[in-house]
């Protein structure tokens, strides 16, 4: 089967794609975002522990 | 009796009420919770006479018909039991097949046919690749024999 | 509760169980990357076409291992309410929060490949079936836990109303579970069934569940990490952290 074949998915592309494309975008940014706010509330906390010394 | 002993008998207790409850709102509401009419309860006459509703069941073999120059389709859906005549005008989902389930939505006529607006296909919850399906049909036509 | 052997509640305080959720995430996470490695090489390479349905089957890879943990997670946060109600201990409504995001994902994901699952085989994006219908109103209870939590300013009231509500839902389960059981549906009935007579070739359910379990593997890791931030989070006065953090993040 060649590449083209197998990424159209027996013409179900749009629906097998759209599945695991949207999938991997929740599972992906999901963790992302959990850095950013890990970041951001390390950064919070150590800010009132310079002004509160 | 422990305080938190106390707290979770309070919780068990309202979780059985609840149980309880929902159990006696979903008996209550019961066919209607149902996204289909069966022939059967058609024709016993549980399913609204002037107003559209679904009907569900099989596509019974040899019944799909198109009409020369028309297209509308005409088909029978069967419970095994009773069966129901339905003339559709429109595409047909991918997986709509004789012997295959299907949900058509729609109004009676007067003659007793099911006019659809609307016909889905239902599949069922078996999964295999086609030579073990090819290999199910064979067994299943030598054993008809 | 006390144990001979080990001592429940030592982890039952946030300071202690901040470094064990840390080395249980750094664990999961490798587990993850590993059963979803092998689990998607096998949804698309390794599992054979269905009879019927031809590729577009492929997609019961993820649909069905999101809408498990959708359901699993949720009886996971119940359990979590109940102990928290019992012992009024913090650390089980933190479990509890740390949790409901990665449910309502869940849910929605279960929602979205369904209806992409849909189109093409019933020929419908949607309907309002019992199952689907059900699966919604999972999606709203996690998103009405989320969004009462955030509202109530004293996080220990949150965590009690959001216990309740929690478990005020969780009828919900097995209305989903058996919904296609006892009405009328447009959902097909279960594959895998409980007394193992499954209807699934032997392939496809091996990479179904690879697949579930390592989407079960990222719901842990996720919430270990989650659990880590709300932990530092609402315990911020506390000494432990401040020295923790420093002055510098």
């Amino acid at each position: 089967m060649s590449f083209s074949e197998w990424l159209d998915m027996g013409g179900y592309a749009l629906y097998v794609w759209g599945s695991f494309g949207m999938t991997a975008l929740c599972m992906i940014a999901e963790p992302l975002l959990l850095n950013r706010s890990s970041k951001a509330i390390r950064q919070r906390i150590a800010r009132l522990n310079r002004i509160e010394g | 009796m422990k305080a938190r002993h106390q707290r979770l008998s309070l919780i068990v207790i309202g979780l059985a009420i609840l149980g309880l409850a929902t159990y006696l709102v979903l008996n209550a509401l019961e066919g209607n919770l149902s996204y289909f009419f069966s022939p059967s309860q058609v024709h016993n006459g549980e399913a609204p006479k002037d107003h559209v509703f679904r009907l569900g069941g099989m596509v019974e073999k040899g019944s799909v018909k198109r009409a020369e120059g028309d297209l509308t389709v005409n088909f029978v859906v069967t419970d095994n039991n009773k069966t129901m005549a339905v003339a559709y005008t429109g595409i047909l989902p991918d997986l709509f097949e004789e012997g295959q389930g299907v949900i058509a939505q729609g109004k009676l006529n007067a003659d007793n046919v099911f006019i659809a607006d609307e016909v889905l296909a239902k599949h069922d919850e078996n999964y295999m690749p086609p030579e073990v399906a090819a290999a199910m049909q064979a067994g299943k036509e030598a054993a008809a024999k | 509760m006390q144990s001979k052997l080990f001592n429940w509640f030592k982890f039952s305080s946030p300071a202690t169980f901040y470094p064990l959720a840390g080395s249980i995430a750094r664990f999961s996470w490798l587990i993850t990357l590993a059963l979803l490695a092998v689990g998607l090489y096998m949804s698309f390479f390794v599992a054979p076409t269905d009879y019927k349905q031809g590729e577009g089957y492929r997609i019961i890879f993820i649909h069905v291992p999101a809408s498990w943990m959708s359901m699993f997670t949720y009886l996971v946060m119940a359990f979590w309410s109940i102990l928290g109600l019992m012992y009024n201990t913090r650390l089980s409504s933190m479990m509890t929060q740390a949790l409901a995001p990665t449910g309502a994902m869940f849910a929605f994901v279960s929602l979205w490949t369904g209806a992409f699952w849909g189109k093409p085989m019933w020929g419908t994006w949607w309907v309002w079936d019992a199952r689907i219908t059900s699966e919604l109103i999972l999606l709203f209870l996690y998103l009405g836990y989320i969004a009462l939590h955030g509202a109530i300013d004293d996080k220990r009231r949150a965590d009690k109303a959001g216990a309740i509500l929690i478990l005020v839902g969780v009828v919900n389960i097995p209305i989903i579970y058996y919904s296609v059981e006892w009405w009328n549906t447009l959902h097909q009935g279960a594959t895998i069934k409980m007394n193992d007579k499954s209807t699934m070739d032997e392939t496809m359910k091996i990479t179904m569940l690879i697949m579930t379990f390592g989407c079960w593997a990222y719901t842990i890791a996720i919430a270990m990490q989650r659990v880590r931030n709300i932990i530092l989070e609402r315990e911020h006065g506390a000494q432990w952290v401040r020295e923790l953090i420093g002055e510098k993040a």
